[in-house]
């Protein structure tokens, strides 16, 4: 394999061009991330509190756009606090094993086409390795190590719970994710983020969420939610129950680290899910001679807003799901439907007949399972069961209300 | 199947909300408009000739339900005589790090001295503050409240001072609605009547609004009262805030 395979910026050889741009390139992907996350901050507060109602920040600099920095300031000026109980170096280390992969993962991210620069061929991705999408998930597994040695080391019991959720949460719903992603990759034929969206390039029937069939996208953005901790699937850091979660001793420029990492994430998914499904840069471009380039990058960012919208969203409109709902969720109904949906699209990809049959056997897969999932609940329900799940028990006011009839009979 | 279905209701009911107009507002630069009866730092009041109307009785005193109000009476000085009557208010002190605003004290008042204007945004930076005394309290000579420097004092807060007392004859009977039971004010002579709890209540002259045509524009549709629904309510929200503007301008 040639190094030109690898990068078309390669082509020449290494030179002192190539090697200004690739620092540029890298340090315009790191600016352009951080100042995402300040903007995405901004966006989120602003819309939700339109969504409910409410003015929202507005005082520093032009409707509140700088008060992300102005937090972020404060933050940094506040007093930095280690627990005596707290384990040092894991509880220093923490925050930068959550932040680091966040910026990884951007990495792999096509924020456009390609450009001319000096004669050479100039991808607008900060990294194209071969190895593509593969560093995403291994990024999201890191990042969990990140938060339950924040956790664990904090050396308090509420971080500690939180840690425990998080890493089972993370755990189960990255089998989703994977599944999903082989799910593109066999469509594809090619793990590297470049070639997925280079293979959707030729209009919106050939994006991934049309070319798969609608579920491994819901599966995706669900499963990616959660791998978030975003509402609804924030149990970790679930404030009714576990005061901060597993940030919760850390404090100023440490928690200011943890809560880039979580917008830095939401930002890099919203452009991952672009990527593996909506064509990442793909779109119409005018018939102009100049600027070609600025398209593709203004429909990845439109695209990346419009997900980022539908997280924010998320938060303002669901409540969080309860821990065994969450598993329920991700153990009974993803995994299993993300594992068919692979097995039925691979099948199509042989033939037709292959298709068909292997969606004869998923149908009959799935009958066995749910019927195994109804015994396995009755026996859940049975003579030492606490309580149905709701939405099959009365509610208190029914039951209130039958009481109430009774007596009256 | 329905009932897991349930939230895109919510996203739905969030969508909606996007668009609405906001309910709260930017508090310290802009106010809401407060209502003719709100409860707020009392002033003491004079009658028309300048005299005060405190009689130094003590009843607000007495009917304080956290004994905020300190009062003393004295008898006048014959030459010249503070209030009209035996006796006047030679003490005066509220407390307002005590006082809760139940007006209680204005309703007890038998000469309608105390009453309250609609100012509640004050602060102060030591306890010696929060004791005003009649040097405060008592109305300047054109009748209207004094302004403390930590007092933010907006326009209309100090007009209509005593609107509760004013919204009913004293006696509470629903007969003497509107019937004029009160002396007049230095400055502004005897106040007009608010409309009371009958159906005969003159809201565009008193301002006041129920809750539900205050935020009409943000009820479900189905909440909203009926004469602002759809075009009919547009036409007439839009002669109101003209009929607004136009007497904004008239002065």
């Amino acid at each position: 394999m040639s190094w030109a395979s690898v990068d078309p910026l390669y082509a020449h050889g290494l030179n002192l061009a190539v090697w200004v741009i690739l620092v540029v390139r890298l340090v315009v992907a790191f600016a352009v991330l951080l100042n995402a996350v300040i903007l995405m901050i901004w966006f989120e507060r602003k819309a939700i509190s339109d969504m409910q109602s409410r003015i929202g920040p507005q005082r520093w600099g032009p409707f509140g756009l700088l008060q992300t920095l102005a937090d972020g300031i404060k933050l940094i000026f506040k007093e930095d606090l280690v627990p005596a109980e707290a384990d040092r170096t894991v509880f220093k280390l923490a925050p930068y094993l959550v932040v680091i992969p966040a910026f990884i993962t951007f990495a792999i991210v096509p924020l456009g086409g390609t450009m001319r620069i000096a004669g050479h061929t100039v991808e607008l991705q900060a990294a194209n390795p071969p190895m593509g999408i593969l560093i995403m998930l291994a990024m999201s597994g890191i990042s969990v190590y990140g938060v339950m040695l924040a956790g664990w080391s904090s050396g308090s019991k509420y971080p500690l719970l939180s840690s425990v959720r998080a890493s089972a949460q993370m755990i189960s719903y990255e089998a989703a994710l994977g599944l999903t992603v082989v799910t593109i990759v066999l469509a594809t034929g090619s793990l590297s983020t470049h070639d997925i969206v280079a293979a959707q390039a030729q209009g919106v029937w050939h994006w991934n969420v049309l070319r798969l069939g609608v579920i491994p996208f819901v599966v995706f953005i669900i499963a990616i939610t959660a791998e978030l901790n975003r509402p609804p699937f924030d149990v970790v850091e679930a404030e009714s129950e576990l005061v901060g979660g597993f940030h919760t001793e850390y404090s100023s420029f440490r928690f200011a680290i943890f809560f880039l990492a979580e917008y830095m994430n939401t930002i890099t998914m919203s452009a991952v899910i672009v990527t593996l499904f909506f064509g990442g840069p793909a779109g119409w471009v005018p018939p102009v001679s100049h600027l070609r380039w600025v398209f593709p990058i203004a429909w990845f960012l439109v695209k990346t807003v419009a997900f980022a919208f539908c997280y924010v969203w998320f938060r303002a409109s669901l409540p969080r799901f309860r821990y065994d709902q969450l598993m329920d969720l991700g153990w009974k109904r993803l995994i299993p439907l993300s594992l068919g949906w692979m097995i039925v699209v691979a099948g199509f990809l042989i033939n037709r007949a292959w298709g068909f049959a292997m969606a004869a056997v998923v149908l009959l897969a799935w009958t066995v399972l749910s019927r195994a999932f109804e015994l396995g609940q009755g026996r859940e329900r049975g003579a030492h069961a606490v309580l149905p799940t709701v939405g099959e028990r009365p509610l208190p006011g029914e039951v209130l209300r039958s009481r109430t009839d009774e007596e009256e009979r | 199947m329905a009932r897991s279905l349930d939230f895109f209701g919510g996203l739905k009911l969030t969508l909606r909300h996007l668009v609405r107009p906001t309910v709260t507002n930017s508090y310290p630069a802009v106010k809401r408009p407060k209502q003719p009866r709100q409860h707020g730092r009392h002033v003491l009041n004079r009658y028309e000739d300048g005299m005060e109307k405190c009689i130094g009785c003590e009843l607000c005193a007495g009917v304080c339900p956290v004994d905020c109000i300190f009062v003393r009476g004295l008898d006048n000085p014959p030459d010249h005589p503070v209030s009209p009557g035996e006796r006047y208010g030679y003490v005066y002190e509220i407390n307002y790090l005590r006082c809760i605003h139940c007006d209680l004290c204005v309703e007890a008042c038998p000469t309608q001295a105390i009453t309250e204007s609609k100012l509640f945004e004050f602060s102060f930076t030591n306890r010696a503050d929060a004791i005003y005394t009649k040097a405060e309290l008592l109305v300047d000579d054109e009748g209207n409240p004094q302004r403390l420097p930590w007092e933010d004092w907006r326009e209309g807060e100090a007009e209509m001072t005593g609107g509760w007392m004013r919204a009913a004859s004293p006696n509470g009977a629903a007969d003497f609605e509107g019937v004029v039971q009160w002396s007049g004010d230095l400055g502004y002579g005897v106040r007009a009547p608010e409309g009371g709890q009958s159906g005969a209540r003159d809201d565009e002259a008193t301002g006041t609004k129920s809750i539900r045509r205050a935020f009409a524009r943000h009820l479900e549709p189905e909440d909203v009262p009926l004469d602002q629904r759809g075009l009919p309510g547009l036409v007439s929200r839009a002669r109101s805030t003209l009929a607004r503007r136009r007497t904004k301008a008239e002065p």
